[in-house]
C-alpha cells in the first residue's frame, strides 16, 4: 500500500467564506490509483471542496499538491490542463449541444489546432478534427451512448446524463477523476450498474477516482478508502469496514435511522 | 454519409452559381433604389453574422458593433479618398501627414478597416472581460459612444462633425455579397469546428467550460476580435457603398438594427441572421410607408415622422416577450432539411 | 484657478453628481432585486422632464403641483415599463429581459420623437432658483445649492424607506433570495413593482431639476445621462444605494474638474465615464461599495 505514489495532497485545506468556515483543515492524501470516497451529512462542505481542488474557490489556507506540484490557487481550466476532471452535483451538461458534441468540447483541451486553422482547410487541422470525434465516438461507446449521438444532450434522460457527463471529463484525459454525487437520482439496479461502472473506467483509464456520495450502498462497494466529513472537519477516515463501524460516524453522519434499519 | 457532404457541397456551389446569375440580372434590370437595397442587405447580414458570433455564439451581449464598424469606415475610406478629395473636405484643419497621402486598393482598404476594428475590439475586450458578462453590454455601449466622441473630436484625422464626403463608391454588388460570402464561409467554419464547439460551451455553461478546461476569458477575447473585425468589414463596405460617413450615423440606432436582425433570425443561428437580414432590411424599407401620406380615396392620412422607429423597436419587445427563440431558433436550415419538407430539422452536418 | 472658482466648480460637480446618483440608485435597485440592467432607467428620467414641461407649458399649472404630478406620472410609467415588458420575462434567461429592456428603450425614445417632436424644448424657470447671488465673491446659482439638498432629501427618504420599513425588508429580503422570499408569504410582484416606482420617481426627481440645470430638453437627453448613471452605479458598487451616491459623486466630480482643470478636453467629455469605469472595474470588479459575490458553482 506504501507503494502508490501520492496523487493528490491538501495540508490544511481551509475555506472561509466571510465569517462562516465551511471547511476547516481538510487534510487527505489520495493514493494513485485508487478509487476513494468523501461522506458526510448535507452542508458538511464536501462539494466545496471539490471547488476548491478543481480550481473554482481560493482556498483562505492550506495547499494542494497534484502529484507533489502545488496548484493552489491555479485556474480551472489550468487544473484542468494538469490532469483533474470533474463531474457537478446538479449535472451541467452544455444542454443546447448534442452528445457527440459535449464530449468533444471535452476533448477539445488536448487539441492542438488553433482557431484559425478552420477556414484554412488545411489538411492536418481536417485530420485532427476527425480524431477528436473518433475519440468521442469511443468514449461515448465506453459509456454505452453511441447510439445517441446525435441527439441534443437535454433530450437523455437523468442516469444517461450522468454518464455522458463523465465521458465528457474522460475527454480531457484526466488521471484524477472527482465524481460528485454520481448515484444522486438513480434506483438501485443503476446505482448497483453505476458501481461497476465505476470500477471499469478506473481500470480502463488508469484513473484515481474521488467521489462524494450519499448512496451508501455505492461507497461502501466501490471505495477503498473514506474520508467523512462533519460540519467542514475531519471526523473519520479508513476503509469502509472501519467507516461503517466507527461510532462518531454512525453518530454524526449515518444516524439513529441507519442503526434502525441496518 | 460521404455521399450527403458531397451532394450538400454540390448544392452550395449551385446555390452560390444561382446567387451570381441573379445578381448578375438584377445588375441590369433593377432600379438604383432596390440595387441600394440588395446591398444593404449583404453588408447587414455581414453584420448580423459577426454580432451572431459574439452573442449568439459565445453568449456574450454586445453592444459595440456600431463602433466597430465606425472605425472600419473611417479607415477604409480614409485609403481610399483620393488626395485631392481629401484636401477639398478637410476645411476645419488639414489632415495630418501619413493620412493626407495614405492610399490603398479597394479590397485591401476594406480588409485593413476590418483589421484596425479587430485590434480596437482586442483593446476593448481584454479588460472588459475580465468582468462578468454584466458589464459587458453597458461597456460595449459605453466604448461605442467613446469612438463616437473621438471622431467628432479628432478633427485633423476624421475631419470631425463635418465627416467624410466623395467617398469612391466601389462597394458594388459584386463587393459586397463577394465579403458577404467570404463572412459566411469563415464564421461557419469556425463555428462547425471544435473551437465553435468551445464558443458554445462558454454560452451555455461557463463554469462546466471551465471545469472542461477551457479558458473562458482567451475565448471570449478571440470570439469578440473576430466579431469586431468582421463588423469593420461591414462598416467599411456601407461607408463606400454610402460615399458619406459622419459620426452621427454610427449612433446606437446602427447597432440596435444588427441586434434586432440577429434576435429576430435566432440568436445562434448562421442561417437565421441570413433571413432576418432579408427579412429586416425589405421591412425597414417598406415601413417607409407610414412616414409618408397615405392616400386612400379622397383621403390624405398624414404621414408620421419617427413612426417607423417605433414600430421597429416595439416589434423588437413583441419578438422577445412571445417568439424568444426568433425565427429559428438555435436550428439551422441546411440542405438535410430542406430536401426531406418532413424530415425534422438538424444540426449543420 | 482661485479659489472662488474652485468652489463655484465645486458646487456645479455637486450638482451633476446628485443628478447622476438620484438616477443611479434607480438602476441599482432594480439589479439588485431582479439581475436586470434596466435599459430603459435613463429614457424614463427623460419622461420626467418632458412631464414638467407640460406641466408648465401645456397646463399653466403651479410649479409645485406640476413637479408632483409628473413625479407621479412618471413613476407610473417605469411601473408599466417593469409589468409590460420584464415581468413576463421573469423566469426566461436574463439575456432576455435585456435584450426587452433595450426594445423598451428604443421605444421610448422614438415614441418621444414622435409625440414630443425632436425639437428641443426650453423648460421655464422659476426665477428665484437662477437668479445669482453673491456670497462673498463667490457666483453662486440657488440651484446649485438647492438640487444637492434635494438629493440630500430624497436619499435620506429612501435609506429609510429600504432598511426602517416592511416593504424596505422585503426589498432587501427579495434581492439576497427572490425564491425563498416568495415562499416566506411576500408578493414579491408588488414589492418589484414597487422597487421600479420608487426608482423612476426618483429618477423623475432627477429629470426635473436637470431640466432646471440644462433647460433645454429634447427626445434623447435619457441616453447619455442614463448610460453615466449606470457607470455611477458600477462603479459604486452595484446593489448598493450609498454606491450609487458615492459613485454619482465621484462621476459628477471628475466631469466638471477635468473640464475645469483641462479645458482643452471638453471635447472628451462623455468618455470620461467609460474611462472611470474601466479602471475602477481593473482596480476593484465589484466596485467601491460592493460586497463580493462568490460564484456559484
Amino acid at each position: 500500500m506504501s507503494e502508490r505514489n501520492i496523487i493528490l495532497k491538501t495540508p490544511g485545506l481551509t475555506m472561509r467564506f466571510g465569517g462562516l468556515t465551511a471547511v476547516d483543515n481538510f487534510d487527505i492524501e489520495v493514493q494513485e490509483g485508487r478509487i476513494v470516497g468523501l461522506i458526510g451529512p448535507n452542508g458538511a462542505g464536501k462539494t466545496t471542496c471539490f471547488n476548491m481542488i478543481t480550481g473554482f474557490y481560493n482556498p483562505s489556507e492550506g495547499n494542494i499538491y497534484f502529484y507533489d506540484e502545488d496548484i493552489t490557487g491555479l485556474p480551472t481550466h489550468k487544473v484542468c490542463a494538469k490532469g483533474i476532471a470533474r463531474t457537478f452535483q446538479n449535472i451541467r451538461l452544455f444542454y443546447n449541444e448534442t452528445v457527440l458534441q459535449n464530449v468533444m468540447i471535452g476533448a477539445h483541451l488536448r487539441q492542438r489546432s488553433s482557431w484559425w486553422q478552420a477556414p484554412l482547410n488545411l489538411p492536418s487541422f481536417l485530420r485532427e478534427e476527425k480524431e477528436i470525434s473518433d475519440k468521442a465516438m469511443f468514449l461515448l461507446e465506453k459509456v454505452g451512448l453511441s447510439d445517441l449521438a446525435g441527439e441534443k444532450a437535454n433530450s437523455l434522460p437523468y442516469g444517461e446524463q450522468r454518464r455522458l457527463e463523465i465521458a465528457r471529463a474522460l475527454a480531457t484525459q484526466p488521471k484524477f477523476l472527482l465524481l460528485d454525487e454520481p448515484a444522486a437520482g438513480m434506483n438501485p439496479q443503476e446505482s448497483w450498474e453505476l458501481m461497476h461502472f465505476i470500477q471499469k473506467t478506473r481500470e480502463d483509464f488508469d484513473l484515481t477516482i474521488l467521489l462524494i456520495e450519499h448512496d451508501m450502498k455505492v461507497v461502501m462497494g466501490v471505495c477503498e478508502h473514506i474520508w467523512v466529513l462533519d460540519y467542514g472537519k475531519l471526523i473519520a477516515e479508513g476503509p469502509p469496514e472501519e467507516i461503517q463501524a466507527n461510532p462518531k460516524v454512525i453518530e454524526a453522519y449515518l444516524g439513529e435511522e441507519y442503526l434502525e434499519n441496518a | 454519409m460521404m455521399g450527403d457532404r458531397i451532394r450538400n457541397h454540390t448544392l452550395t456551389l449551385v446555390a452560390i452559381f444561382g446567387l451570381a446569375t441573379f445578381l448578375w440580372w438584377a445588375n441590369g434590370n433593377f432600379d438604383g433604389y432596390k440595387i441600394q437595397i440588395m446591398n444593404l442587405i449583404a453588408i447587414n447580414a455581414i453584420l448580423a453574422v459577426s454580432l451572431n458570433l459574439i452573442y449568439g455564439f459565445t453568449g456574450m451581449f454586445s453592444l459595440g458593433h456600431a463602433g466597430f464598424m465606425c472605425v472600419g469606415a473611417y479607415v477604409s475610406s480614409l485609403l481610399i479618398l483620393p488626395a485631392s478629395q481629401k484636401e477639398a473636405i478637410y476645411i476645419l484643419e488639414p489632415i495630418i501627414a501619413p493620412l493626407h497621402a495614405a492610399h490603398a486598393p479597394f479590397v485591401v482598404a476594406v480588409l485593413l478597416g476590418g483589421v484596425v476594428a479587430a485590434v480596437f475590439g482586442l483593446l476593448i475586450a481584454l479588460p472588459v472581460l475580465r468582468l462578468g458578462g454584466d458589464y459587458l453590454g453597458i461597456a460595449t455601449l459605453g466604448f461605442g459612444e467613446i469612438i463616437r466622441v473621438f471622431a467628432n473630436n479628432l478633427v485633423p484625422i476624421t475631419n470631425g462633425a463635418l465627416g467624410l464626403k466623395g467617398i469612391p463608391g466601389y462597394a458594388n454588388l459584386w463587393w459586397n455579397y463577394g465579403f458577404m460570402l467570404f463572412t459566411f464561409y469563415v464564421i461557419i467554419r469556425i463555428v462547425n469546428s471544435n473551437f465553435g464547439n468551445a464558443l458554445k460551451a462558454i454560452r451555455d455553461d461557463e463554469v462546466a467550460a471551465k471545469a472542461m478546461g477551457i479558458d473562458t476569458y482567451r475565448y471570449r477575447v478571440t470570439s469578440f476580435t473576430i466579431g469586431a473585425f468582421f463588423a469593420g468589414i461591414g462598416g467599411a463596405l456601407l461607408a463606400s457603398l454610402l460615399t458619406t460617413i459622419d459620426p452621427k450615423m454610427f449612433l446606437f440606432v446602427m447597432t440596435f438594427q444588427v441586434l434586432m436582425i440577429v434576435v429576430a433570425g435566432g440568436l445562434g443561428s448562421i442561417t437565421g441572421s441570413i433571413i432576418g437580414s432579408v427579412v429586416i432590411t425589405i421591412l425597414l424599407e417598406w415601413l417607409r410607408f407610414v412616414e409618408n401620406p397615405i392616400i386612400i380615396g379622397s383621403f390624405e392620412i398624414p404621414g408620421i415622422p419617427g413612426m417607423r422607429m417605433v414600430i421597429f423597436s416595439l416589434s423588437l419587445v413583441l419578438i422577445i416577450l412571445f417568439r424568444r427563440e426568433g425565427l429559428m431558433g438555435m436550428r439551422e436550415l441546411t440542405w438535410d432539411t430542406l430536401l426531406s419538407p418532413f424530415g425534422k430539422r438538424g444540426d449543420v452536418e | 484657478m482661485t479659489l472662488t472658482m474652485f468652489v463655484q466648480h465645486s458646487l456645479n460637480a455637486l450638482t451633476l453628481g446628485s443628478l447622476y446618483a438620484l438616477i443611479a440608485i434607480g438602476y441599482t435597485m432594480v439589479y439588485g432585486i431582479l439581475r436586470l440592467i434596466n435599459f430603459a432607467h435613463g429614457d424614463v428620467f427623460m419622461l420626467g422632464a418632458y412631464f414638467i414641461f407640460y406641466a408648465g407649458a401645456l397646463l399653466h399649472l403651479p410649479w409645485m403641483v406640476g413637479v408632483v404630478l409628473a413625479i407621479i406620472l412618471t413613476s407610473f410609467c417605469g411601473v408599466l415599463v417593469e409589468r409590460a415588458a420584464y415581468r413576463p420575462l421573469r423566469d426566461a434567461p436574463r439575456i432576455s429581459a435585456l435584450i426587452s429592456s433595450i426594445g423598451v428603450s428604443f421605444f421610448i425614445e422614438n415614441l418621444a420623437i414622435v409625440i414630443f417632436t425632436g425639437v428641443p424644448k426650453p423648460v421655464v424657470r422659476p426665477s428665484w432658483l437662477v437668479s445669482i447671488i453673491k456670497f462673498h465673491g463667490v457666483r453662486i446659482l440657488p440651484l446649485t445649492i438647492v438640487v444637492p439638498l434635494i438629493c440630500l432629501g430624497l436619499v435620506a427618504g429612501l435609506l429609510f424607506i429600504v432598511y426602517k420599513t416592511k416593504p424596505g425588508l422585503a426589498m432587501r429580503a427579495i434581492s439576497k433570495d427572490i425564491e425563498t422570499t416568495r415562499l416566506m408569504g411576500v408578493s414579491v410582484n408588488k414589492i418589484i413593482s414597487l422597487t421600479f416606482g420608487i426608482g423612476s420617481a426618483l429618477a423623475a426627481a432627477s429629470g426635473i431639476m436637470w431640466a432646471l440645470r440644462y433647460p433645454q430638453i429634447q427626445p434623447l437627453m435619457g441616453l447619455i445621462p442614463g448610460l453615466k448613471a449606470f457607470i455611477a452605479a458600477v462603479v459604486g458598487g452595484i446593489g448598493s444605494i450609498h454606491g450609487a451616491v458615492i459613485g454619482g459623486m465621484l462621476l459628477g466630480f471628475v466631469e466638471i474638474m477635468i473640464v475645469a482643470f483641462f479645458p482643452a478636453l471638453s471635447g472628451y467629455k462623455d468618455a470620461f465615464a467609460f474611462i472611470l469605469l474601466i479602471v475602477i472595474l481593473l482596480l476593484k470588479p465589484t466596485g467601491l461599495m460592493g460586497e463580493k459575490i462568490e460564484e456559484k458553482v
